[in-house]
């Protein structure tokens, strides 16, 4: 009966041929490790984003007079409401954590390498999208972070020569930021940035299925396949990976519920405490500071503080730009013959663990005010966060690498 | 079609000139789209100029109204504050104004048509945070003089909006037309040719 029903849907759509093209029959390395957790931890946050999302949507109101009264009413009198902000709101940082260990996974393991380029750079559009759409999500609670975040954030258009005033305005709708810009924000992200989000998660994934996974190893599993075509490292992913996948799930969602229910504004660091009074435009708050998980390109934004043939401004607007936009290009920097970590040599090493200090300085340095060592400290972290990415060409190169296996280690 | 095979040469064409029609077309079609960011006939009605009455205004001290939503602070300098403009200008990065951050009108040492009141949109041009007005320049290790101080990233100025060398803001404070309609009223908004100006 289950059959025969399955054989007319299939007739009719591609239903199991879906199903084992990437779940079933979808072959993964075996070796996959606690980095691999973060893949599927960005598709639930992502599930989480979307639904509580659509829900905060029948509530909210997207007008400058009624946005910060609206959340207000979410948070006391909506049943349930304070659990939907506070999952949505939290569910936002959340997908910066797993998407930023996601992104150093593959550092780790050089999965941006032939033939994955294309998987990194749909990942990288994924990251600007992901950026775009916390930026305006913040904007719309209408709190004065919200407002004054926002103007920081335009202004930074200002810098272009010649066309950036034009730019800001037209980004506004208004002379400033008013009701115009709060209600464009709103359509942008509830509508725009989701869809081209989860277009671009469903390409990162079939480009995924296609080349198939890289693993800790970075060993080629596809070249070495059983009489029937079936690579001898691979497991299919489901239940293998499924089973694994349920398991991260649950101890992702105790940490989750944890922040929810005892530290939802995270001391600050995921929603800042001038939030909670209203937007006034004639009241900058004290410390302007970005949500933590801009902070690293916050810091090198404001690095530089000499004019250089170009104002600093506008050095801190390239500098910052080219920060997010170098990264499409590693798989063309990185000129390594391995993959792994594991059989790179100690210049890669050195190199990554400059790198991951020198992005965590940055983001300490990004909540804080500048002047004095800060200022200095952030130029040190910017220089290294470059010449990790402009180095590479030259040491990969040089490194001095082990030879890789034949077959996975684990 | 014929059964000789196809004319790829015109088969070519075709397409070519298909897609160039529907090319024009859509960036026709994405002119509305586009424009339709800019500021609605409200938003433009609602950068009307504004009119302040300074009489009250006693020396040293400030006064703030907004004009197209923007923080206009006007203050009455005091004679000490005048004559520290032209003492610090070594510390500053544009002691000149060449910048056209002001109608041309005030691109004097002063920076206003009046030396007695500055009349300036108190944002920072670093990233647009609303600097404090430090009347007395202890509080502040930065200003050498009365001045103005941004919290936000530590930008300073002197008491005519002039920028600090060595601070992150690239420019002098903007000073948006303005003129006067009486002695003591101020028009935020139009320049003294009655034009609505395009400053700031």
């Amino acid at each position: 009966m289950a059959n025969k029903f399955m054989t007319w849907i299939d007739d009719r759509f591609p239903a199991t041929k879906l199903w084992n093209e990437h779940i079933a029959e979808y072959y993964a390395p075996k070796n996959f490790n606690f980095w691999y957790f973060f893949g599927s931890l960005a598709l639930l946050v992502l599930v989480n984003q979307l639904l509580t999302g659509i829900w905060l949507t029948m509530f909210y109101k997207p007008s400058a007079a009624e946005a910060f009264a609206s959340v207000e009413y979410i948070m006391r009198d909506v049943e349930w409401g304070w659990l939907i902000r506070y999952m949505h709101s939290t569910g936002a940082s959340a997908f910066f954590i797993v998407v930023y260990m996601h992104m150093f996974r593959a550092l780790l393991y050089g999965s941006y390498q032939k033939p994955r380029e294309l998987i990194w750079i749909f990942g990288c559009l994924i990251f600007l999208a992901l950026m775009a759409e916390a930026f305006m999500g913040y904007v719309l609670p209408w709190g004065n972070m919200s407002y004054w975040g926002a103007q920081v954030i335009i202004s930074l258009f200002g810098a272009i020569p010649v066309v950036g005033e034009g730019i800001t305005t037209w980004i506004k709708g208004d002379f400033i930021i008013a009701d115009a810009t709060l209600n464009r924000f709103f359509a942008l992200h509830v509508v725009a940035i989701p869809f081209a989000l989860v277009g671009l998660v469903i390409a990162h994934i079939m480009a995924l299925h296609h080349v198939g996974s890289n693993n800790p190893d970075g060993v080629e599993i596809k070249a070495k396949k059983d009489e029937k075509g079936i690579p001898l490292d691979g497991i299919p992913f489901h239940p293998y990976y499924t089973v694994k996948d349920i398991f991260g799930t649950a101890v992702f969602l105790i940490l989750f519920a944890a922040v929810i229910f005892f530290a939802p504004t995270f001391g600050g660091y995921f929603i800042e405490p001038p939030n909670f009074t209203p937007a006034d435009p004639l009241a900058t708050p004290e410390h302007i500071a970005p949500v933590w998980y801009y902070t690293p390109y916050y810091a090198i934004l404001r690095a530089v503080t000499v004019d250089f043939i170009i104002s600093a401004k506008l050095w801190g607007v390239i500098l910052f730009a080219s920060s997010v936009l170098i990264l499409f290009f590693l798989p063309w920097l990185d000129r390594s013959p391995v993959r792994s970590i594991r059989y790179k040599g100690w210049i890669f090493k050195g190199m990554l663990t400059a790198f991951v200090v020198a992005f965590l300085l940055l983001g300490y340095l990004g909540t804080q005010p500048p002047g004095g060592w800060r200022t200095l400290a952030s130029q040190i972290g910017t220089f290294v966060y470059f010449a990790f990415f402009l180095g590479m060409p030259f040491y990969s190169k040089l490194d001095k690498t082990k030879p890789v296996p034949e077959r996975v280690t684990e | 079609m014929s059964e000789q095979g196809v004319d790829v040469g015109k088969r070519r064409f075709l397409t070519g000139a298909t897609a160039v029609a529907g090319g024009v077309g859509a960036a026709f079609v994405a002119v509305p789209f586009i424009k339709s960011w800019q500021p609605s006939a409200r938003a433009r009605a609602a950068g009307a100029p504004v009119e302040v009455n300074v009489s009250e205004l006693a020396p040293g001290a400030k006064l703030s109204v907004t004009w197209r939503g923007k923080p206009v602070v006007i203050i009455h300098r005091t004679d000490e504050m005048i004559a520290s403009l032209s003492e610090i200008s070594d510390n500053l990065r544009d002691p000149d104004s060449s910048n056209p951050q002001q109608p041309s009108y005030c691109q004097n040492p002063e920076r206003a048509i009046k030396p007695k009141y500055l009349v300036m949109l108190s944002l920072c041009t670093h990233l647009g945070c609303i600097p404090d007005y430090n009347a007395s320049p202890e509080a502040q290790p930065l200003l050498k003089a009365p001045g103005f101080f941004c919290a936000c990233h530590g930008s300073a100025y002197d008491i005519a909006g002039r920028v600090y060398k060595g601070v992150p803001a690239p420019l002098n404070m903007p000073i948006p037309p303005y003129r006067y309609v009486a002695d003591d009223i101020i028009l935020v908004g139009e320049d003294p040719t009655g034009n609505g100006g395009g400053t700031a």
